[in-house]
């Protein structure tokens, strides 16, 4: 099939031919650069994903004044850290506890904070995900081996506007020992979208 | 616009999850990092890197295309701007691919660019909205059940639902404007929870669904 502007869908084009081709065409126009690609591609392989949400997390576990400042202002708080560009203009932190749990989705589009989380996994941008967690979201929960009790309150927040997300998930019991760094090491970037909770290991 | 993208809460989209893989790179393949990369180089050519006519474009490609992969349909999107910006002709892409796999095809020669322009207050997408707010947190308000044409950051399960606004948030570039390079037009954007029932019927789960809504999607109750 293609629409009247040619975007084909039924193309016997492999999508990596797709997107060399794409690439070329932009280039030869000097519409793009390689090295910009580049440099685009090893950011997001390399120094933003969700070790940097994982250090925020860690850092709000062990200091009570910085998790304050994080509840209250996330965007300052975790530029303090040195995480900010794009997907992050405004961050909101949502904070689980024993009586609530936040899980965060984005129905419309694949809406993720990029500079906390990187770029979304397969799961978060896959249609059963945002088709279901805003209607069963315990059920989404259960079936990832998430049990939820009945007396926890369960919010579903939905990015649908430019505020992104990120959920501050329970310390683990056990942990009490651990430094920032060994903490940060157990925090997912599954726990800080809400579909898991941190465990010790 | 109703769609392929708009997904909450639609069965014919339901299906067993993914499995979480902690270990999934950012790029499962090369390929996918240039098409992120190009993508994004692509908008910056074609609208200014507007995100709005970005998700418009998504909205539009077709949904079998859409729903195949997530980085397809950004190479798609990506196509559909520089086709309506007069920067590649159609087909052009699908000739350069044809070419690289050795075909001898005919590449069509450039259009007269046409690219869209909006005047813009500056980057990003937070503004300052000169009138106060039309509500307060713990108001009632309810939202419009109308369907929009175009396109709109009001999903179709929370449409003509009553919900309380729990938090202001920065007022913001109203997507439906700018995705038609119709003007910025910002807004108030208020954090609205809906109950479950509220928005699925008495045999919902237990929980609460808070989505963030422009000024203009809400009527107080």
């Amino acid at each position: 099939m293609t629409d009247e502007l040619g975007t084909t869908g039924g193309s016997d084009i492999d999508l990596a031919t797709r997107a060399e081709a794409l690439e070329s065409l932009l280039v030869e126009r000097g519409l793009a650069d390689t090295k910009t690609i580049e440099t685009f591609i090893r950011t997001y392989e390399t120094s933003v994903g969700p070790m940097n949400g994982a250090k925020v997390v860690a850092k709000a576990w062990t200091d009570p004044e910085y998790k304050a400042r994080l509840l209250e202002d996330g965007t300052a708080a975790i530029g303090e850290l040195g995480f900010k560009g794009p997907q992050g203009e405004h961050m909101v932190v949502l904070e689980n506890t024993p009586a609530v749990h936040h899980v965060v989705v984005c129905t419309l589009c694949s809406c993720y904070p990029w500079p906390v989380l990187g770029l979304p996994p397969s799961w978060y941008k896959d249609p059963a995900y945002r088709a279901r967690v805003v209607r069963e979201p315990r059920a989404v929960l259960a079936e990832w081996g998430t049990e939820v009790p009945d007396d926890v309150e369960v919010r579903v927040y939905d990015s649908s506007s430019e505020v992104r997300y990120l959920v501050l998930p329970e310390r683990p019991a056990g942990t009490e020992s651990l430094s920032e760094d060994d903490l940060a090491a157990l925090v997912t970037r599954d726990a800080m979208v809400g579909v898991r909770k941190v465990e010790a290991l | 616009m109703d769609g392929v993208q708009d997904m909450g809460g639609d069965p014919a989209r339901y299906g067993p999850l993914k499995p979480l893989d902690l270990d999934e790179p950012a790029f499962k393949q090369p390929w996918e990092g240039h098409a992120f990369a190009v993508t994004l180089l692509a908008n910056r050519a074609a609208t200014s890197s507007n995100v709005h006519a970005f998700r418009h474009a998504l909205e539009r490609v077709p949904e079998e295309v859409y729903l195949a992969d997530y980085y397809g349909r950004w190479m798609a999107s990506a196509d559909l701007l520089l086709q309506e910006s007069g920067l590649l002709a159609p087909g052009a892409v699908e000739a350069r691919a044809r070419r690289l796999r050795g075909e001898d095809v005919e590449e069509p020669p450039d259009p007269e660019p046409n690219k869209p322009t909006m005047e813009t207050a500056g980057g990003g997408n937070l503004r300052a909205v000169d009138a106060p707010p039309a509500f307060a947190v713990g108001d009632r308000v309810r939202s419009g059940a109308e369907a929009s044409r175009g396109h709109t950051k009001l999903p179709a399960y929370a449409r003509g639902k009553v919900g309380t606004i729990s938090a202001l948030r920065p007022a913001q570039v109203l997507p439906d404007s700018a995705a038609h390079f119709l003007g910025e037009n910002p807004e108030h954007v208020y954090s609205v929870a809906f109950d479950g029932r509220e928005l699925w019927g008495p045999d919902s789960e237990p929980f609460s669904l808070t989505i963030d809504l422009f000024e203009s999607y809400l009527e107080k109750t």
